[in-house]
């Protein structure tokens, strides 16, 4: 019985990459500094949900440089990313959206020595023409809109929290969102007046949200760590996409989504 | 070779795959019994908000299974005896929420009852009632993605009663009405009573379309799935004791009915 | 209150041309082989069926006028109806099912209690009301669907093979109580069978139904002892011969002569009785003047009697005893004389 339950699990489980090291076959010149030896095989990425269009542009650049390199993201939450990578999925390379899950996995000894490679603050999403005429934090606390924040739970509601805190002002949200992609999308159909959420995502989203800037953003900015993981199957890869990631072109790319420099 | 024994014995070709079923479902139920964090499930389930989180997921399944039977019931019928035609479309249509992902669903209902919806649009401009973000729209949202388990049931027990009884009946003076419910209803009651009961467990584990269109807040709109997930992201040893209870709720409803209702239909 | 229907109905192969008229009190049996359309009949009488031409009055009142666009529904027609399987409601008890078409009709609960009551005791069935019908016998759950039929005094009783889901010996017993209710029933019956036997125990007169036409109407003993099709003789276990009338013989249709005792002329029917042919190994002399040879094709036991199939120049079946039967050496294949009084043989115009 047991054998054959192992037989039909091994099913289940996504297989990882065999790097290998390709002789060096083409120019190895990559700009900005970054340069080395021709990387093949694959580099799976986990990165969080934030980082989705910065970081596959960033990984088409790498595979143009590198042709017979695959690159695979893995976007979703920075939490649900440490769980996977603590049980065990194949990844080279994790970005968080926050030093607290980049901790889960740095304490369980996955990882080391961790870099913040940018920083994000929250801003007010607001559908275009800002219907409910929302022009700061204070806005949050009239109950007559209809307002969308993260839940505290997760690392853009924590921010939330203390932002409030620190402005005391006293929201009034009407849903506590799982994470800020989702209150994001309440705004873009309008069912909701404001949701409090990151600059970036403000930019993602087009001309379908307006951002509104606010000072007590300041007081919780939003660092995140990446790193290349212990165990990388394919090391060498891992360590060229963090060193794309801090390099100019990298921030460059991450300034134009939103993001601030560490 | 008794004959008594051999009757009740599974052969081995349905044995094998049986016990893997078995096996396969149940194992992750294991699982979560084995990391649960006994020592400190205590703490975890009296927080005010897991109360408050179930019972809000148990009158909102209960809810939607009401809505369900009472509008997926007459639906079942008109699928299962009218002539009219359209009919494999409109079943095609009917089993949808089952194969969209419950998130495009959510999305899907704030096009039609949200704020700026076909519906909710004129709602809201003539009656200031916003839908969305409401223990209204928490039963809407496990309404859409559970009634079709309901219908399907019922037209399946439909197609399998006896239609001469409804021939008796009518000769007997009674309408098509009165027919229904006084004849096909009760022969199908055990088939709406599955259906129900397939609709209710649905509704409860409802995720996806629910903190869509429903949003996430404690007291309102934050059912124990939400809550479950929210607690996973923080804290996974108190999203297993918060699915633990959720469970053992659920399971505990479930044998109750089975034993006092369902268990008399079945003979 | 009369029957009075012409019923014309296609559906896939059935193509059902009928007409049918019962007195009030009478009972007329529709008999006739599976597919013959008997049930489809039954199903428009009763409504659940409108048909595609014709018309059906019952005391007057028109329940089906195709031309005039009159269709009455089911539940407005005053029929009680009884099929094979005695279909009773199984969620409610016997009582309830006897009082359920009393209560659609608006009969307060305690009085139809009573009447379902009254009914259950006159079939037999008093003190089983609170029973389930999973509870009852075939017998018993036949005579309880008779009495939710009844009870609320149809216009038209239609019975649908109410007897053939029962055992031999129920059938017996439960026959005759039908016969004893349809005696005190003031409607017309309409009994639908393919049981010879039901026909001419219950029936006032019988119909004989064959790919949806009347191929032979008349009282039970008409039919059972001038057959008009192979169906009905073989239900009635007659040789059925046709041929001319010549004198006193008959020439048949498919050659070879019977001698008859009366006078017949034109096409006839000759019908003879199996127990009336003998059967010998050589050639009889003496006085009989029906001698034909033959071959031995079947044997049926049938009682003390085996039942003997004769191919030949006349086809016959013969009933010989048993003893006979193993005293001749018959057996298939084996060549006999058969000979048939002419007295013996029926014989009526075509």
């Amino acid at each position: 019985m047991r054998a054959r339950l192992a037989a039909a699990a091994v099913l289940l489980i996504v297989s990882g990459c065999g790097a290998s090291d390709a002789p060096d076959g083409g120019d190895g010149r990559l700009s900005d500094g970054t340069s080395g030896p021709a990387l093949s095989g694959t580099l799976t990425v986990f990165a969080a949900a934030s980082l989705t269009d910065v970081f596959t542009d960033l990984g088409d650049q790498l595979m143009e440089l590198h042709p017979s390199l695959a690159v695979r993201f893995n976007f979703a939450g920075s939490s649900a990313l440490a769980t996977q990578i603590t049980q065990g999925a194949p990844a080279d390379v994790f970005a968080s959206a926050n030093a607290a899950q980049m901790a889960v996995v740095t304490d369980a000894g996955m990882a080391q020595n961790p870099t913040v490679f940018a920083g994000n603050v929250l801003e007010i999403a607001v559908p275009a023409g800002n219907p409910g005429g929302v022009d700061g934090l204070a806005d949050f606390a009239r109950d007559e809109l209809a307002l969308a924040i993260c839940a505290p739970d997760v690392p853009c509601g924590a921010a939330a929290e203390q932002v409030f805190d620190s402005a005391g002002v006293a929201a009034a949200p009407d849903t506590l969102e799982e994470d800020a992609r989702a209150a994001l999308t309440k705004v873009e159909l309008g069912e909701v007046d404001a949701a409090l959420v990151y600059a970036s995502d403000v930019v993602s989203a087009g001309d379908a949200v307006e951002g509104i800037p606010f000072p007590e953003a300041e007081n919780a900015v939003n660092a995140y760590p990446v790193c290349a993981l212990a165990d990388a199957p394919n090391p060498g890869a891992a360590r060229a996409f963090v060193d794309l990631v801090l390099s100019g072109v990298g921030q460059a790319a991450l300034g134009d989504a939103g993001f601030r420099a560490p | 070779m008794r004959g008594a024994r051999s009757r009740t014995r599974v052969p081995a070709p349905l044995l094998v795959p049986a016990a893997l079923a078995v096996a396969f479902l149940v194992l992750p139920l294991v699982g979560l019994l084995v990391r649960a964090p006994w020592s400190s499930l205590g703490p975890a389930l009296t927080t005010p908000g897991v109360g408050q989180a179930l019972r809000l997921s148990l009158v909102s399944a209960t809810l939607a299974t009401l809505v369900s039977v009472l509008l997926g019931v007459p639906l079942a019928w008109v699928l299962a005896r009218s002539a009219a035609r359209g009919r494999t479309l409109l079943r095609a249509l009917v089993t949808v929420p089952l194969v969209l992902p419950p998130v495009v669903g959510g999305v899907a209902l704030f096009l039609v009852l949200g704020r700026q919806g076909v519906v909710g649009r004129w709602l809201f401009e003539a009656f200031d009632l916003t839908i969305p973000f409401t223990t209204t729209a928490v039963v809407i949202a496990e309404t859409f993605v559970a009634m079709p388990f309901l219908v399907i049931s019922v037209e399946g027990a439909l197609r399998a009663a006896d239609a001469r009884f409804e021939d008796v009946a009518a000769t007997l003076g009674a309408d098509r009405w009165t027919t229904f419910r006084r004849v096909t209803l009760p022969l199908v009651a055990p088939g709406v009573g599955a259906g129900a009961v397939l609709c209710w467990a649905r509704a409860l584990g409802e995720f996806g379309a629910t903190i869509t269109f429903a949003g996430n807040f404690p007291g309102t709109t934050q059912t124990m799935p939400l809550a479950v997930y929210l607690a996973l992201q923080r804290d996974p040893e108190a999203a297993i004791a918060l699915s633990l209870v959720l469970l053992a709720v659920s399971l505990a409803t479930l044998l109750l009915l089975r034993g006092r209702w369902l268990g008399r239909a079945a003979p | 209150m009369t029957l009075d229907a012409s019923v014309r109905l296609r559906r896939g192969a059935l193509d059902l041309a009928i007409d049918l008229r019962v007195a009030g009190g009478e009972v007329v049996a529709v008999l006739g082989p599976n597919g013959a359309g008997k049930s489809t009949l039954l199903r428009v009488l009763a409504g659940l069926l409108p048909p595609d031409d014709g018309r059906v009055a019952v005391g007057g009142r028109i329940w089906d006028d195709v031309t005039g666009r009159t269709h009455l529904l089911p539940h407005r027609r005053s029929v009680g109806m009884v099929f094979q399987d005695a279909l009773l409601f199984p969620h409610l008890t016997v009582s309830d099912n006897v009082a359920f078409g009393l209560r659609t009709r608006g009969v307060p609960k305690a009085a139809a209690r009573v009447a379902a009551a009254g009914w259950l005791a006159r079939v037999g069935l008093a003190g089983l009301g609170d029973q389930r019908p999973a509870q009852l016998s075939g017998g018993q759950a036949q005579r309880a669907a008779l009495a939710r039929a009844l009870v609320g005094d149809p216009a038209l009783l239609l019975l649908d093979e109410p007897l053939s889901a029962l055992d031999a010996r129920t059938r017996l017993t439960v026959r005759a109580e039908l016969r004893r209710h349809l005696a005190e029933f003031g409607g017309g019956t309409v009994l639908v069978t393919h049981d010879p036997v039901d026909a001419m125990a219950l029936a006032d007169r019988v119909v004989v139904v064959e790919q949806g036409r009347v191929v032979q109407a008349g009282t039970p003993a008409e039919v059972n002892s001038r057959p008009r099709t192979d169906y009905v003789a073989r239900l009635a276990g007659l040789s059925l011969l046709s041929g001319t009338g010549w004198g006193r013989s008959v020439r048949l249709d498919g050659g070879g002569v019977v001698a008859v005792a009366e006078e017949a002329a034109g096409p006839v029917f000759a019908a003879v009785r199996p127990e009336s042919v003998a059967l010998y190994l050589s050639r009889p002399d003496g006085s009989p003047r029906n001698v034909w040879s033959a071959r031995l094709v079947g044997a049926t036991p049938h009682g003390a009697t085996v039942r003997c199939e004769l191919a030949g120049e006349v086809p016959l079946v013969a009933d010989v005893t048993a003893t006979a039967f193993a005293e001749l050496g018959l057996a298939p294949g084996v060549e006999v004389w058969a000979t048939v009084k002419a007295s013996e043989v029926a014989v009526y115009a075509r």
